[in-house]
C-alpha cells in the first residue's frame, strides 16, 4: 500500500533489454548513508532511488500524513532551486521521477540516460538537507493533498473499508492509520511541522541510495562521495514505535456504503514479518498465500468458485516486508444469493479442512515450478530488482537476506505451510463485511 | 529445409539506443506471414504479443461487452482441458497466456520459458482455437464481470468518461464501453459469445511481436500455427467517427466526496499528417509530465486537484481530444472555468518556443526509456504494426519530434482547440456553475 505523489504512476521504470543477470555491490559512505550499485549494462539507462527510512507509521500522534506531504513538498524550493524546477530539470533531461511513501519508508526515484546520473545525485543530495517551505508552496500543496484523499480513498469504498479494517486491526501502532492521513488531521499540517519532520528524519545515516543500470560500481561511489559526502550525519533517533499487546478479541468491521457494488468478506491477520537471517517462517506465510488464493488452481479457488460455485473471487495474501508487524489476508465474494455470513462460514471451512487434510503435492510442485522460474523472469526487470532491494534494506533487511527470498521459499515444507496456516489467530484478526445500504 | 521460415532482408539497430543493444527484424514465414522480432537469447524466455484488429468495437449495442466477455472465458476451459486442468498446465510450466479486449484490438500474450515454450504455445493455441464455452464457465465468469461492471457504474470516474463517450459518439461503437454494461452483459448467451470469437479472431489485419529467447525460424512457424484455423474477417470493422457533441456543461448527480469532470471535443486522426504536432502539443499542454500547463494552472498554483491530464484520443474508429480531473464540489466552477481559459490560451498561440524544446527535450530522451523488458519490447512491435509504422520508425522517431516547429504547434492548436466546443461532464453535485 502505498501513497503516490502522482496518481497515474509507473514502477517500471528501467529499462532492461535481456541480458547478463545483473552484478550488484553494496557500500556505506562515513557519513552512513549506504549505497547499493546494480550494473545491468544492456541499455544506457540508469535508475536512482532514494529511500529514507521514515514513512507514514513515523507521524507524531495527531500529525497523520505528515511523512507522505513532505514526499509532496520535496519537489518544492530548496536553498538552490526554484519551486517547480527539479521537475523541469528532470524532464528537460528526458527523465522520469516520482516518490511514494509507505507506512514504514519513504522513497524518491528518477530514471534518465546514464549521462545524466549525476546530475539527478546532485539534486537529490541538495534536497536531502536545503529544502526551504515557503507559505505559497505549503498552502496550496495541502489542498493537493485533500484531493488527493477524496479522489483515490474516499470515493472508493473498497480503499475506504481498507482503511477501517486497519484502524481496527492495530490496537496500538500506528500502522492502524492511513499513510495519507486522517483528513481532519491532514487539515491541519503546516510547512513548519513539516520542516521539523524534515530536519529530524532526513539525513545520510536513515537513508539508502540504490542506483541501477548502465552504471560503474566506482563512478557511483565517486559521485555519491562528492554530492552526498559532505552532509553530515545527524542524530536520528531510533524508530521506537508503539507495538502491539497481545490481541484476546476478534475484531469485526460492517461498513455501508451506497456505492457498493458487490459485498465482500475480508479478513485481516496480524501476521509476523521477514527477520533479517530468520525468514524461514516468512516465507511459510507467502507460500501459504500462494497455496491457499495465489491462482485459479488453489485451494480456495477450486474449492469456491469452481466446485462449490459460492464464490464469484477469493482470495489469500501475506505482507511480511515491514518494521514492525506484517499482515495475512483472506477473503471472498460470494454471488447473488449467498449471504455474507455464508460466504464467510465457507471460507473458514476450507481453512479448516486445509489444516486437516495438508498441502497438494502437485499443487505445492506447480507454485515450486513459478518460484524458480521467477529467478529467470526477474534479471529482465532491473528496475524491480532496484526497488525490492531498497525497500527490503528500508526495513531493516539485508541483501543477503534478499538473496536467500527465492531459495528460501524454494525450500518450504509442507508442515511449515501448514503450521503457518495454524498460527492464523482469529483472536488477533479482523473481519470485515463491505456491502450497500440495503444489504 | 527451404520451408523453414527466412529472416528477412531488413534488420534495423535502434539508434536511440546504444550501437548492437537491440535489432529489429522482419521475419517471413513459410506461409509468407510477417512478424517484427528482437532476437535476444541471453535470458532463457520470450514475450510473443499477437494484436487482433477489431476488439469491443466489432461489439453490437445489443451485445456490448461479447468481445471482451469473450476474451475472458478463453482460457477457461479449452480442448482436453477443463478450466481446472488448464489453469494447472499452466501453471507447472511457469508460462503465461492472456487475453486482452481492448477498445480497437484483442490481443494475445505469451510469456514462455525456453525449456518449455512449444508447450506454452500449445496451450495458448488451444484456448483461441478450441475453447468450449460451456454454460458454467460463462455464468461463472459472467458474474465476475458483472460484479467488475457494477463496482466501475459506481466510480465518479468512470461514470464521467462514460457519459463524455456517450455524448459525442451516440450511434458508434465508441459509445460503448469495452466490458459492456451489467444488463448488456447479464443478457448475453453461448450464441453471442461464440458470434463474437468468429469476429474477433480473423486471419486479416493480424500483427506479431516477439522479444527474447526465440528464433526468427521459431517465431515464423509460431505465425503460421496461429494463424492455420483461423477464419477470414467476419464482420466488417465499423465507420469512422469524430467526437460530436452540444458543447456546455452536463451534471450527472452523484453523491460522492467530490466531483469528477470529464472535457473535451473533436480531436485528430490518428493518421494525420499533423498527428506528431498534435501529439507534441497535447504533451506540452496536458500530458504525463508535472510540468504540464494545465498541471501548473490547476494543481501546483491553485491545488485545485491531485491531477489534471489531457489526451489525444485517436482510435482507429474514430477521435476526440480532451481530458479529466477531480476536484471539490465547491471548486468545480473554477476549474472549468480555468480550463476553458487554457484553451483559449492554446488557441491563441500560447505556447512558446522554450515550451516547444523544453518538451522536445523529454520527449526524445524518454523514448528509449520505453524499451524496458521482452514483454513491453514485444508489445511495442506488434503496436507500431497495428499503426501502420515502418519498420525503421523507432530510428526516425525522435527527428520527427525535433522536427516539429513552433508554427507546426500553432497551426495545429488553431485547427484542435476549440474552447467554444468544448463539452464538460460534470459527475458529482457541482457548485459555482452558471
Amino acid at each position: 500500500m502505498f501513497a503516490f505523489r502522482r496518481l497515474t504512476v509507473v514502477l517500471a521504470f528501467l529499462i532492461a533489454l535481456p541480458g547478463i543477470a545483473p552484478a550488484q555491490e553494496v557500500f556505506s559512505l562515513e557519513n552512513g548513508l549506504q549505497v547499493v550499485v546494480i550494473e545491468d549494462h544492456r541499455a544506457p539507462v540508469a535508475v536512482s532511488m532514494i529511500w529514507y527510512r521514515v514513512g507514514g507509521a513515523d507521524d507524531p500522534a495527531g500529525q497523520s500524513g505528515i511523512a507522505h506531504y513532505l514526499e509532496h513538498l520535496m519537489f518544492k524550493a530548496t536553498e538552490t532551486l526554484e519551486a517547480g524546477e527539479f521537475d523541469r530539470i528532470v524532464e528537460a533531461n528526458g527523465g522520469q521521477h516520482n516518490a511514494f511513501t509507505s507506512w514504514d519508508y519513504t522513497a524518491y526515484h528518477q530514471r534518465v540516460a546514464a549521462d545524466r546520473l549525476e546530475q539527478m545525485l546532485a539534486m537529490e543530495a541538495d534536497r536531502m538537507v536545503n529544502l526551504r517551505l515557503d507559505l505559497s508552496d505549503w498552502l496550496p500543496e495541502r489542498e493537493v493533498i485533500l484531493r488527493e484523499r477524496g479522489q483515490t480513498l474516499e470515493s472508493n469504498p473498497d480503499r475506504g473499508f481498507g482503511e477501517q479494517m486497519r484502524a481496527a486491526l492495530f490496537q496500538n501502532h500506528p500502522y492502524g492509520r492511513p499513510i495519507i492521513g486522517w483528513r481532519h488531521e491532514i487539515e491541519q499540517l503546516t510547512g513548519d511541522i513539516a520542516t521539523a519532520f524534515y530536519r529530524v528524519h532526513y539525513a545520510p545515516n536513515n537513508a539508502i541510495l540504490v542506483v541501477a543500470g548502465d552504471v560503474d560500481p566506482a563512478e557511483v561511489r565517486a559521485m555519491a562521495e562528492r554530492h552526498f559526502g559532505p552532509i553530515p550525519a545527524a542524530d536520528t533517533p531510533p524508530r521506537l514505535r508503539p507495538t502491539e499487546p497481545p490481541h484476546y478479541a476478534e475484531r469485526r468491521v460492517i461498513m455501508r456504503d451506497a456505492r457498493v457494488g458487490q459485498p465482500y468478506v475480508n479478513r485481516l491477520y496480524l501476521a509476523p514479518i521477514r527477520e533479517s537471517g530468520n525468514q524461514r517462517q516468512a516465507a511459510a506465510f507467502q507460500v501459504l498465500g500462494a497455496i491457499l488464493g495465489g491462482s485459479q488452481t488453489s485451494v480456495l479457488d477450486r474449492r469456491l468458485t469452481y466446485d462449490e460455485r459460492l464464490a464469484i473471487s477469493v482470495w489469500a495474501g501475506y505482507s511480511g516486508l515491514a518494521v514492525d508487524h506484517g499482515t495475512f489476508t483472506l477473503g471472498i465474494m460470494p454471488v447473488e444469493g449467498v449471504s455474507l455470513q455464508a460466504a464467510e462460514d465457507a471460507m473458514d471451512r476450507v481453512l479448516a479442512e486445509f489444516i486437516e487434510t495438508g498441502v497438494d503435492a502437485a499443487q505445492l510442485e506447480r507454485v515450486r515450478m513459478q518460484i524458480r522460474a521467477e529467478s529467470i523472469y526477474e534479471r529482465d526487470d532491473t528496475a524491480a530488482r532496484a526497488r525490492s532491494i531498497g525497500a527490503v534494506m528500508a526495513v531493516g533487511l539485508t541483501p543477503e537476506d534478499e538473496a536467500d527470498w527465492l531459495r528460501t521459499l524454494a525450500e518450504i515444507t509442507p508442515d511449515e505451510i501448514v503450521e503457518a496456516a495454524r498460527l492464523l489467530d482469529r483472536r488477533a484478526s479482523v473481519t470485515g463485511w463491505l456491502m450497500g445500504e440495503s444489504q | 529445409m527451404n520451408r523453414l521460415a527466412r529472416a528477412a532482408t531488413l534488420a534495423l539497430s535502434l539508434w536511440a539506443l546504444p550501437a548492437g543493444a537491440i535489432e529489429i527484424t522482419e521475419v517471413t514465414s513459410p506461409m509468407g506471414h510477417t512478424g517484427w522480432l528482437v532476437h535476444e537469447p541471453s535470458i532463457p524466455f520470450a514475450s510473443i504479443e499477437v494484436v487482433f484488429t477489431g476488439g469491443a468495437s466489432l461489439d453490437t449495442p445489443m451485445q456490448s461487452g461479447a468481445v471482451s466477455l469473450m476474451t475472458s472465458l478463453l482460457t477457461e476451459g479449452a480442448g482436453d482441458y477443463d478450466a481446472q486442468g488448464f489453469a494447472s498446465a499452466l501453471e507447472s510450466l511457469a508460462g503465461s497466456v492472456g487475453f486482452d479486449a481492448r477498445r480497437d484490438s484483442v490481443t494475445m500474450t505469451i510469456r514462455a520459458l525456453s525449456e518449455n515454450r512449444d508447450q506454452v504455445v500449445d496451450l495458448a493455441l488451444t484456448a483461441l482455437t478450441e475453447p468450449h464455452f460451456d454454460q458454467i464457465s460463462l455464468e461463472r465468469v459472467r458474474a465476475q464481470t458483472v460484479a467488475s461492471l457494477q463496482r466501475a457504474a459506481r466510480n465518479p470516474d468512470t461514470l464521467a468518461q462514460r457519459a463524455f463517450s456517450q455524448a459525442g459518439h451516440a450511434g458508434h461503437p465508441y459509445a460503448l464501453a469495452v466490458g459492456g454494461t451489467p444488463d448488456t452483459v447479464a443478457a448475453l448467451t453461448l450464441d453471442a459469445i461464440l458470434d463474437a470469437h468468429r469476429a474477433a479472431f480473423s486471419r486479416d489485419l493480424v500483427y506479431f511481436g516477439a522479444a527474447g529467447d526465440i528464433t526468427a525460424e521459431e517465431f515464423g512457424a509460431l505465425m503460421d500455427r496461429v494463424l492455420a484455423d483461423l477464419p477470414t474477417m467476419q464482420r466488417a470493422l465499423p465507420d469512422y467517427r469524430t467526437f460530436a457533441a452540444e458543447p456546455g456543461v452536463t451534471v450527472v448527480d452523484f453523491d460522492g466526496p467530490q466531483a469528477s469532470v470529464q472535457f473535451g471535443h473533436a480531436g485528430i486522426r490518428w493518421d494525420d499528417p499533423d498527428f506528431m504536432a498534435a501529439f507534441v502539443l497535447n504533451e506540452i499542454f496536458g500530458g504525463g509530465g508535472f510540468g504540464s500547463r494545465l498541471m501548473r494552472e490547476l494543481r501546483e498554483t491553485r491545488g485545485l486537484t491531485y491531477g489534471v491530464y489531457t489526451g489525444l484520443n485517436s482510435g482507429r474508429f474514430g477521435d476526440s481530444f480532451g481530458g479529466r480531473f477531480s476536484t471539490a464540489n465547491a471548486s468545480v466552477g473554477e476549474a472549468i472555468a480555468l480550463v476553458r481559459e487554457q484553451f483559449e490560451w492554446l488557441a491563441n498561440g500560447g505556447i512558446t518556443q522554450e515550451d516547444l524544446e523544453r518538451i522536445q527535450t523529454y520527449l526524445t530522451g524518454a523514448y528509449p526509456l520505453r524499451f524496458d523488458g521482452n514483454e513491453a519490447i514485444a508489445g511495442i512491435l506488434a503496436s507500431m504494426q497495428f499503426n501502420g509504422f515502418p519498420l525503421n520508425y523507432i530510428n526516425v522517431r525522435n527527428d520527427l519530434v525535433r522536427a516539429v516547429t513552433l508554427a507546426d504547434i500553432h497551426r495545429v492548436a488553431q485547427r484542435l482547440a476549440q474552447p467554444e466546443a468544448l463539452r464538460f461532464v460534470v459527475v458529482g453535485r457541482p457548485e459555482g456553475l452558471e
